[in-house]
C-alpha cells in the first residue's frame, strides 16, 4: 500500500531502493514560484538598483553605486519615518485594544452564532477600502452629520475641528486595519481549550485571573500575528493621511508615493522604500525575539 | 499550565476564597461593547447608503456632490449610475483586470500551493519566505518596487503591467489558501483512485482537485476581491489605465459624487448578499 | 473540512498569518537573498533613459504642415473631449443636458461635434502626472483640449514635445479678437501650442460669516482666531510668488535668496498649526463646505460662488495691499489627441467675442478677448431684473476689469529657466509636504 503514496515510483519496481525524490513539486510550484520570481523578487532587486543612481528624470538615471542616497533620504525625511512608526504604534495600540474584547467575546461566548457575529463585523469592509476612508471624511467634515450636529446642540465649539489633524488620519487608519486585528486574535482564542480556563476557574482563580494567566498567554500567537498584520500596513499607508489629514500629518508612505509619481525622483523614493522595507523587517525580528520564536512557528 | 499538572490530589478541598456576589450588570459589559463595537464599523456603510439618496444642489451635470447636510430623498442618482463616463470606464478596467488576474493568480497560487502542502523539495525555504514577504510587505513598498521594475523595462505602464502586478500580490494569498486546505485533506483517497486503476494525472482531476475546490473558489474570491480594493499597487502601475479605486480618489477630492455612494451601496449589497448565500450554502453542507 | 468561507476559517487564517520559519531560515534565507545582490551589479549597470527631447515635429509628423493638411481632410470629426478646471464654463442649472453648458451648446449646434466637458483638473502637478504615462509612451490621453497654467507643468510639456503645435489657419477668431497680452506670451512665443482661455488674480478669499475684517495681508492667514480654517495653494508659483509680494520682492525679477526667504515665510504657515491643508482647487469646496473661513483663493472661483449661489452669498474676494500674482490658463491639444482638429476649432470658437462674453459673464474672469469684455459691459449696463446686479457687479469688479491703478498691484510669476527650476523646487516644495 505504501508504495502507492508515492505515485510516481514505478509499481514494478520493489521498494529496496531509496525512492526517486519526486519530481512533481518541481513541476507544480514552478510557475507561481517563477511568477512570484520575476515579478517580486527581480522588481526588488531593480528597486535596489534604481535607490542607488543618480540623475533627472528628464535627462535619465545612471548607476552610480551612490550608497549616500539613503542617507541622504533618510536625512531629508527623517521627520516622516518618526511619525509613520509613531502612529503605526499607537494604531496598533488602539487597534488591539478595541479588538481584542469583541475578539474574545465572540470566541467565547458566541455560541452558534460566532459566523454571524464575524460575519457582521467583516461586511462593512466589502466596500472599496478608498471609498470607506473618503466616506470618513465626509462624516467627519466640520459641520457634518457628527460634527455639525454637536455644534448645533452647543457641545462643541464652532471652530473645532477633526479632519486635518493626527487623531483623523489615526483614527482612520486603525478603522481600517481593524479586521487584521480582530481576526488573527479570534482565531487564536477560538482555539483555546475551554477546560483548562475550567480548570483554573476549579482552582479558584477569578474570572480576571484566569482571563490573565490562562487565556491571556495562550493568545499570545494571535495577539503577535495581529501586531504584525497592524503595524506593518499602517506604517506604510499614506492614502489616510492624504484624505483624512493635513499640514503635520504628511506619512513617509506620502513621501514614496510624490517622489516616485509626481516628482520622479526615483533614486531617492526608492531608497526610502527601502528604508521602510528594512525597518519593518528589523521590527519583526524584534517582535520575534521578544514573544520567542516558537510561539511564531506553531501552526 | 504547571500549576494544573502538579496540583496534588486531595480528598478534602479547601474552602473557596469569599467573593462578593456577582452583580448582575458586569455579564453585559461586554456583549454591551461588541454591540457599540458592530455599530461603529457599520457606521460608515450606513452614511453612504443613506446619503446615496440624498439630492444636492447645483443639478445634474458632471460635477454634481455630495452634500453633508440632509438636503431631500430621491433615487435619481441609482438611475444615473453610468452618467460619469470616466466611473464607468474605470469601474469596467476594474472589473476586468479584477477577473483576468484572479484566473492568473488562482491557477498559479493552486499549484504552488499544493505543492508547498504536500512535498518537501528544496527551494521550499525560499518559497515559503517569499510568499511570506509578498504577503507582508507594505503595499507601497511592492508599488515602487513594481514602478521601479517597469521604468527600468521601460515597460510603458497600463493594462499590462496592472495584470501583472495584481496577479504577483494575488498568487501568494491563493497559494496560502489552497495549502492550508490541502494540508488537511485526506490523502488515502487519491491513493484509493490509485488503487482502482487511475494514473497520477487522472487521480489529480477528479480526485484531489474535487476535493480542493472549495478552497480555490475561496482563493479566486480572494484573489478578485484583492484586485477589486487595491489603490495602492494600482496606483502605481495604471498609468493611464485608471481603475475604480484610484479614480475615486481623484474625483473625491473636491468632494464626493453621488454616483460614487451609489454604486458602493450597490458593490456592498452584491458583495453582502454573495456572502451570505455562500454562508448559507456551506451551512446546509455541513 | 467544512466548506466555511475563508474568512471565518481558522485553517485559511493560521495559514494566512502564521509565519513558518525559525530565526535561522530567515537568516538563512537572507543570506541566499544577499548572493542575488551579486547577480544585480550586472542589473545595475542599466540605467533609466531620460526622456525624448524633441524639436519640432518634423515633416508628416504630428503638428507639421502636412499632418494638419491630412487631419483637416479628414474632417472636423464629431467628438471633442474637453477637460478644464471647475467653475470655468458658464452654466445653466435649469436645463438638464448639453445645454446645461449654453456656449458649448452653442457649438454643437453650430458644428454638429458633440462635446464631452469634464471639469476634473484640480492643480497643474496632479493632473499631469496623470496623463504624463502616456504622453511618454505616445499614447492618447483620452483628451482632445486640456487647460493648463502658465507653470512648469506648460513649459516641460512643450519642451519635451507632448503638445500638438496648433495650425495656423485654425484660429481666424484668435487673430482677430485675442487681446494684446494674450498673444505671443514669453511661456509659449508666437501662440505655437497654447491659446489663453482665461485669466485670473491668486489673492484672498474669505466667508464674512466667520470673518470680520477684511484681510489686507497674508498674515491675517496667520491669526490664531481662524486657526484649523486657513489654508494655502500648495502649488510653487501661487504659494511662492505670493509670499515674495508680501515681503515686497517682486516676483518677476526674484533671485535664488529671495525665494529662500519667501520659503521661509511660508513655513510660518506650518509652524503655527492653523493652516488646515495646503490645497489645489480642493480649496473651493472646503470654503464652501465651511471647512475654511480665510484661504487663498482664484479670483473667479470666489466671485462666482458669491453672485450665482445663494448660500455663498457671504463670499468675499481680496488682494494683499502688497499686491498679488496673475495666472493665465492655457488650452492646449496634447499628442495623439483623437480629434485634433476638432479641438483647435473649439478653443478658437471661444475668441468669438460673444461666447467670450458669455464665459466671464459667469466665471469672472479676466477674458483674453476685449471685444468680449465689451460686450459684458454692454450687457451689465442694460440688464434688467436679476441679472443686472450680478452683471454690474462683474463689470465694475476691478478684478474682472481692473483699472490702470490697480493693474500697477498685479505681477506675473517668475519665468525659470534650466537650472533654476531645480533649484525652485528644491525650496519650495519641502514645505507643501510637511
Amino acid at each position: 500500500m505504501e508504495r502507492h503514496l508515492q505515485p510516481d515510483l514505478p509499481v514494478v519496481e520493489a521498494p529496496e531502493r531509496r525512492p526517486r525524490r519526486s519530481k512533481a513539486p518541481y513541476g507544480l510550484a514552478a510557475p507561481g514560484l517563477l511568477w512570484l520570481l520575476v515579478l517580486f523578487v527581480i522588481p526588488m532587486i531593480a528597486m535596489l538598483s534604481l535607490s542607488l543612481q543618480t540623475g533627472t528624470s528628464l535627462e535619465g538615471f545612471r548607476q552610480t553605486f551612490r550608497f549616500a542616497n539613503f542617507t541622504d533620504a533618510l536625512s531629508q525625511n527623517g521627520v516622516y519615518v518618526v511619525r509613520s512608526i509613531r502612529n503605526a504604534v499607537i494604531v496598533t495600540a488602539i487597534a488591539l485594544l478595541l479588538a481584542y474584547p469583541v475578539a474574545y467575546w465572540i470566541a467565547f461566548y458566541g455560541g452558534k452564532f460566532k459566523n454571524v457575529f464575524l460575519f457582521l463585523l467583516l461586511l462593512p469592509f466589502f466596500i472599496s477600502f478608498v471609498i470607506r476612508t473618503v466616506a470618513w471624511s465626509f462624516i467627519l467634515s466640520d459641520n457634518g452629520i457628527i460634527l455639525g450636529s454637536l455644534k448645533s446642540i452647543g457641545l462643541l465649539p464652532e471652530s473645532y475641528r477633526v479632519l486635518g489633524t493626527t487623531m483623523a488620519v489615526i483614527a482612520g487608519i486603525t478603522y481600517n486595519l481593524l479586521p487584521f486585528t480582530i481576526l488573527p486574535l479570534y482565531v487564536s482564542l477560538e482555539q483555546i481549550d475551554r477546560r483548562l480556563v475550567e480548570a483554573a476557574k476549579d482552582l479558584y482563580a477569578s474570572r480576571t485571573k484566569a482571563f490573565t494567566k490562562v487565556v491571556l498567554p495562550l493568545s499570545m500567537p494571535g495577539i503577535f500575528a495581529a501586531l504584525l498584520l497592524t503595524s506593518i500596513p499602517a506604517i506604510g499607508d499614506y492614502v489616510n493621511a492624504q484624505v483624512l489629514g493635513g499640514p503635520g500629518t504628511t506619512m513617509i508612505g506620502n513621501v514614496i508615493q510624490s517622489e516616485f509619481l509626481r516628482d520622479r525622483n526615483y533614486p531617492e523614493a526608492a531608497a526610502l522604500a527601502f528604508v521602510l522595507m528594512g525597518i519593518l523587517l528589523v521590527g519583526a525580528i524584534v517582535y520575534a525575539r521578544v514573544l520567542g520564536t516558537e510561539r511564531i512557528t506553531e501552526a | 499550565m504547571s500549576a494544573v499538572a502538579t496540583e496534588p490530589r486531595r480528598i478534602q478541598t479547601p474552602a473557596p476564597p469569599a467573593r462578593g456576589p456577582r452583580k448582575r450588570w458586569t455579564r453585559f459589559v461586554l456583549p454591551t461593547y461588541v454591540v457599540a463595537f458592530i455599530l461603529y464599523i457599520s457606521f460608515p456603510i450606513l452614511v453612504i447608503v443613506l446619503f446615496s439618496f440624498n439630492q444636492t444642489r447645483g443639478g445634474f451635470g458632471t460635477s454634481p456632490r455630495v452634500k453633508t447636510t440632509w438636503i431631500g430623498f430621491t433615487t435619481d442618482w441609482y438611475r444615473r449610475l453610468f452618467d460619469l463616463p470616466d466611473l464607468t470606464t474605470a469601474l469596467r478596467h476594474s472589473l476586468t483586470i479584477g477577473v483576468l488576474s484572479a484566473l492568473a493568480a488562482t491557477t498559479l497560487g493552486t499549484l504552488l500551493g499544493l505543492a508547498l502542502a504536500r512535498y518537501r523539495f528544496r527551494g521550499r525555504g525560499g518559497a515559503d519566505f517569499a510568499i511570506f514577504l509578498s504577503i507582508s510587505a507594505p503595499e507601497i513598498v511592492l508599488g515602487a518596487a513594481l514602478a521601479s521594475f517597469f521604468v527600468a523595462l521601460g515597460l510603458s505602464r497600463g493594462g499590462f503591467t496592472l495584470f501583472l502586478s495584481h496577479s504577483m500580490f494575488s498568487v501568494a494569498f491563493v497559494a496560502v489558501t489552497v495549502r492550508a486546505r490541502a494540508a488537511g485533506l485526506d490523502r488515502s483517497l487519491e491513493a484509493a483512485a490509485m488503487d482502482l486503476g487511475a494514473n497520477p494525472v487522472t487521480a489529480f482531476f477528479k480526485v484531489t482537485l474535487p476535493l480542493l475546490f472549495p478552497a480555490i473558489l475561496a482563493g479566486f474570491l480572494l484573489a478578485f476581491a484583492l484586485s477589486m480594493d487595491d489603490f495602492v499597487i494600482s496606483q502605481f502601475t495604471q498609468g493611464p489605465f485608471t481603475m475604480f479605486p484610484t479614480w475615486v480618489l481623484g474625483a473625491t477630492r473636491v468632494g464626493i459624487p453621488p454616483h460614487v455612494f451609489a454604486f458602493a451601496t450597490i458593490i456592498f449589497l452584491t458583495g453582502a448578499t454573495l456572502a451570505g448565500v455562500q454562508a448559507l450554502v456551506s451551512r446546509r453542507r455541513t | 473540512m467544512n466548506d466555511r468561507s475563508p474568512w471565518t476559517d481558522p485553517s485559511w487564517i493560521r495559514g494566512m498569518t502564521q509565519r513558518r520559519m525559525s530565526r535561522r531560515d530567515l537568516i538563512r534565507n537572507a543570506a541566499v537573498g544577499a548572493g542575488a545582490i551579486g547577480i544585480s551589479s550586472i542589473l545595475a549597470a542599466c540605467g533609466v533613459s531620460g526622456e525624448a527631447q524633441t524639436t519640432g515635429p518634423t515633416a508628416g509628423e504630428e503638428g507639421s504642415t502636412q499632418w494638419w493638411a491630412d487631419m483637416k481632410a479628414q474632417g472636423p470629426g464629431d467628438h471633442i473631449n474637453f477637460t478644464n478646471w471647475p467653475a470655468y464654463i458658464d452654466r445653466d442649472f435649469s436645463i438638464d443636458g448639453p445645454g446645461s453648458r449654453p456656449s458649448l451648446y452653442e457649438f454643437t449646434k453650430a458644428t454638429g461635434i458633440d462635446v464631452t466637458y469634464r471639469a476634473d483638473i484640480n492643480s497643474n502637478e496632479e493632473f499631469y502626472a496623470a496623463i504624463r504615462p502616456a504622453l511618454e509612451s505616445g499614447q492618447d490621453t483620452g483628451h482632445d483640449i486640456i487647460v493648463m497654467s502658465n507653470f512648469q507643468e506648460l513649459s516641460e510639456m512643450i519642451a519635451l514635445g507632448y503638445l500638438i503645435e496648433l495650425d495656423p489657419e485654425l484660429h481666424p477668431n484668435f487673430d482677430q479678437y485675442a487681446g494684446k497680452n494674450f498673444v505671443d506670451p514669453v511661456y509659449d512665443p508666437g501662440n505655437k501650442y497654447t491659446m489663453a482661455w482665461q485669466s485670473g488674480i491668486t489673492g484672498i478669499g474669505y466667508n464674512t460669516k466667520y470673518v470680520d475684517q477684511a484681510p489686507t495681508s497674508l498674515d491675517d492667514l496667520l491669526d490664531p482666531k481662524y486657526a484649523g480654517h486657513v489654508a494655502m495653494f500648495n502649488n510653487s508659483p501661487d504659494a511662492g510668488c505670493s509670499a515674495m509680494l508680501h515681503l515686497g520682492i517682486a516676483p518677476e525679477t526674484s533671485t535664488p535668496d529671495d525665494w529662500q526667504k519667501a520659503a521661509d515665510y511660508l513655513q510660518k504657515f506650518n509652524d503655527s498649526g492653523g493652516l488646515r491643508g495646503w490645497m489645489d482647487q480642493a480649496y473651493l469646496t472646503a470654503i464652501e463646505n465651511e471647512d475654511l473661513w480665510i484661504t487663498m483663493a482664484w479670483s473667479g472661483d470666489i466671485l462666482n460662488d458669491k453672485l450665482y449661489f445663494p448660500e455663498y452669498a457671504t463670499f468675499e474676494f481680496t488682494i494683499p495691499d502688497a499686491g498679488a500674482v496673475i495666472f493665465i490658463d492655457n488650452c492646449c491639444i496634447p499628442n495623439k489627441a483623437a480629434n485634433p482638429v476638432g479641438a483647435e476649432m473649439l478653443m478658437d470658437w471661444y475668441y468669438d467675442p460673444t461666447y467670450a462674453a458669455m464665459l466671464t459673464e459667469w466665471n469672472a474672469y479676466f477674458t483674453p478677448v476685449p471685444d468680449g469684455g465689451e460686450i459684458v459691459q454692454a450687457d451689465a449696463a442694460s440688464a434688467k431684473g436679476a441679472d443686472k446686479e450680478v452683471l454690474q457687479t462683474i463689470a465694475s469688479s476691478p478684478y474682472v476689469f481692473p483699472t490702470p491703478e490697480f493693474a500697477e498691484k498685479l505681477h506675473n510669476y517668475r519665468v525659470l529657466e534650466g537650472d533654476e527650476v531645480q533649484t525652485w523646487n528644491d525650496i519650495f516644495n519641502p514645505i507643501f509636504l510637511s
